[in-house]
């Protein structure tokens, strides 16, 4: 595979990762359990939606088809987006979103800890800026993760039912394929399946604290990779898209 | 369920190194780390802190509205209690 290809690739599925997360995210504005929670919450939201801005600009760079961050968010299809299948799901219950929220964190914190060493400068920077805000995206869901798990028998029972829930999405963020191998040759990004026993002892040590078993790998959902997304993903570029489908070119 | 409300919380933010924490305002949060955190999270996203204190709003003591006269009033006319009442000589520079 072409280098610069795989590159676009491997911009497009970080930026649609921060995108779509953000989005989902951004969904809590106005509705978050307690008020502060809500404003923290979307201060999370707006950080990658931050990432993705940047990683949008840079992939359509990489690109060269003058296609600039806009075009990228707003314009492609469903097949065309490469986010992390976990990133999509809808928030259900606070609990549901902070349990995505903590395993997506767990994983996008390694990740990103290593792009800040990346042979790629522009992708070293954009790391660079990045990892100060995960790093808070994480101990915000691990504290979370640790009061709803050692909280009451209700925050516990509930939290537990959504990390049983997620985790079948969990295997997906570790697929790698034809870009990500290229992506590692040329040193730009790690392999994943060398951060995947960190992630998982990781995940392990916060559960067990937080007295929550940790879910046994079973069945795993795949397929963001190739763009082949869960139900949920059609509703969320129908709203997110809405305007630039209906008005094409519209500014404010 | 029992509906049980968060602690009300005082936020204190110092704005850059050397100056001393200033009151921010309020905010509910079920402990001190996640009052630190909600802090963070309202008081300091536009850039506004480089430390925060919090304290349980319970744990602070206060005048009471009753007590501003005695407090508060004696001190209206005793104006030799400001520096500006003394002429500072030139060669202290300045204070």
């Amino acid at each position: 595979m072409e280098q610069k290809q795989a590159l676009f690739n491997y911009l497009l599925r970080l930026g649609d990762n921060a995108a779509i997360l953000g989005h989902r995210l951004s969904e809590w504005c106005g509705h978050g359990p307690e008020l502060e929670e809500d404003i923290a919450i979307i201060n999370t939201a707006l950080d990658l939606l931050g990432h993705a801005r940047s990683l949008y600009t840079y992939a359509g760079e990489v690109e060269g088809k003058g296609r600039d961050e806009d075009d990228i968010a707003y314009l492609r299809i469903e097949r065309e987006y490469r986010n992390a299948l976990i990133c999509e799901l809808p928030n259900g219950h606070y609990g549901d979103t902070i349990a995505r929220q903590f395993l997506f964190d767990q994983f996008n914190y390694l990740l990103f800890s290593e792009l800040v060493n990346s042979t790629d400068e522009t992708v070293a920077a954009i790391a660079a800026k990045a990892i100060k805000e995960i790093r808070y995206h994480l101990r915000r869901s691990t504290e979370w993760t640790l009061r709803l798990g050692d909280g009451t028998e209700e925050s516990h029972n509930r939290v537990q039912q959504s990390f049983h829930d997620v985790w079948m999405y969990t295997g997906d963020l570790f697929v790698q394929d034809e870009s990500d191998k290229a992506v590692i040759e040329a040193g730009i990004g790690p392999d994943l399946t060398l951060l995947y026993p960190v992630w998982q002892d990781k995940v392990k040590e916060v559960l067990k604290e937080a007295t929550l078993e940790m879910p046994e790998n079973g069945w795993m959902q795949s397929g963001s990779k190739q763009g082949r997304h869960t139900e949920h993903f059609g509703y969320i570029l129908s709203e997110l898209q809405y305007m630039q489908r209906a008005y094409p070119g519209c500014e404010w | 369920m029992e509906r049980k409300d968060w602690p009300l919380w005082e936020v204190f933010v110092r704005s850059k190194a050397g100056l001393s924490h200033k009151h921010a305002g309020s905010l509910h949060a079920p402990d001190a780390e996640m009052a630190i955190s909600n802090a963070r999270d309202v008081y300091t996203r536009r850039n506004e802190g480089v430390s925060i204190w919090v304290v349980e709003s319970k744990y602070i003591h206060s005048t009471q509205e009753s007590d501003v006269e005695s407090m508060f009033d004696p001190n209206e006319d005793k104006i030799y209690r400001h520096p500006t009442f003394y002429d500072i000589p030139d060669e202290v520079g300045h204070m």
